[in-house]
């Protein structure tokens, strides 16, 4: 049984995404990423004089990842677009995470500068992967000036909220020419699964994993999580029904 | 000594050209996983021991961090 992943023409083994923050320390890290059998890893590019983790982030990463540099935390398209260029050039891919920040408390995405600046990246030769809300009018924008796929929120970054408008997720799925990604506000396993019944080709994690209390074991979960999402929506449900349809034969019953 | 900005601090700074900026700071500027910008434009590895810099230039020297 095969079941190809593919984002830009390339196959991707699977179908969760995971992040690098958040994470107690790095062996953990490193631990929770092998656990989640994830090949797509992503980084945020920030200025060398910040402190944090001791060393190379993607020396301590050994090749083993394909890496999805991010523009977290810019509110403008002109620093999203430098950030790109900049990733592009520390990373030597043109994969990006794009996101575009029009408020500050809930982190949700400027839809208006993102639409913009994923259509300038575009035509700079990037892959866009954008972060953008559940709205499938932003979605169908955002494919339509060639991003390579869609990434909307199930809920608010770190929210642990998990899907908040399962009903829009299966729209947006439906309908979309490229790629579905479900990122952010996943919290739990049956979140993720969820996404990926609903339609969603992959799953973002971060914080679910880094911050849960064991973030190994969460990890080892969300990949149980997806593939068994994956597995059901390929596999098709049965339809939600008001009444009871019995399971067992009605005929031959004793006593009857 | 010029006035420059560098990663959004201003300092003065006696180099001439982003080589040498990075070995003032200590970064070796054969290590991988750098990216520098001037003014909001990308300059690119090839370019650092030749790319002059001027007072009032700002500079970014970034490189890939954790994020989600």
């Amino acid at each position: 049984m095969t079941d190809p992943f593919l984002i830009a023409g390339t196959a991707l083994a699977s179908r969760l995404f995971i992040g690098t923050a958040g994470y107690p320390n790095q062996q953990v890290m490193l631990d929770s990423l092998e656990a989640s059998g994830a090949e797509l890893v992503t980084v945020s590019i920030r200025r060398i004089s910040l402190e944090g983790y001791a060393g190379s982030l993607v020396d301590l990463l050994g090749g083993r990842y394909r890496l999805l540099p991010n523009t977290a935390g810019c509110v403008t398209a002109r620093d999203a677009i430098l950030t790109a260029e900049l990733a592009r050039e520390a990373l030597e891919t043109d994969w990006l995470k794009l996101e575009l920040i029009g408020d500050r408390e809930t982190l949700y995405p400027d839809v208006e500068q993102l639409v913009h600046a994923a259509d300038e990246l575009v035509r700079k030769g990037f892959t866009v992967l954008p972060y953008c809300n559940d709205d499938p009018v932003t979605c169908q924008k955002l494919a339509d000036v060639g991003c390579a796929a869609v990434m909307p929120l199930g809920s608010l970054i770190g929210s642990g909220m998990g899907i908040a408008n399962p009903a829009a997720i299966e729209l947006i799925c439906s309908r979309s020419p490229v790629p579905v990604v479900l990122d952010a506000g996943i919290g739990t396993a049956s979140d993720a699964t969820l996404a990926m019944e609903l339609g969603c080709d992959a799953v973002l994690v971060n914080t679910a994993v880094s911050k849960s209390h064991d973030p190994r074991r969460m990890a080892a979960a969300m990949r149980g999580a997806v593939e068994a999402g994956r597995l059901a929506r390929l596999a098709g449900r049965i339809p939600k029904r008001r009444f009871a349809e019995p399971s067992s034969p009605q005929l031959g019953l004793v006593g009857s | 000594m010029i006035r420059l900005r560098i990663n959004g601090v201003e300092e003065d700074s006696a180099v001439g050209t982003i080589a040498e900026l990075l070995a003032e700071r200590g970064i070796d500027p054969s290590a991988r996983f750098l990216a520098v910008a001037v003014n909001g434009a990308v300059i690119r590895r090839a370019e650092w021991p030749e790319a002059s810099l001027a007072a009032g230039d700002a500079v970014e020297i970034v490189r890939p961090f954790q994020g989600g």
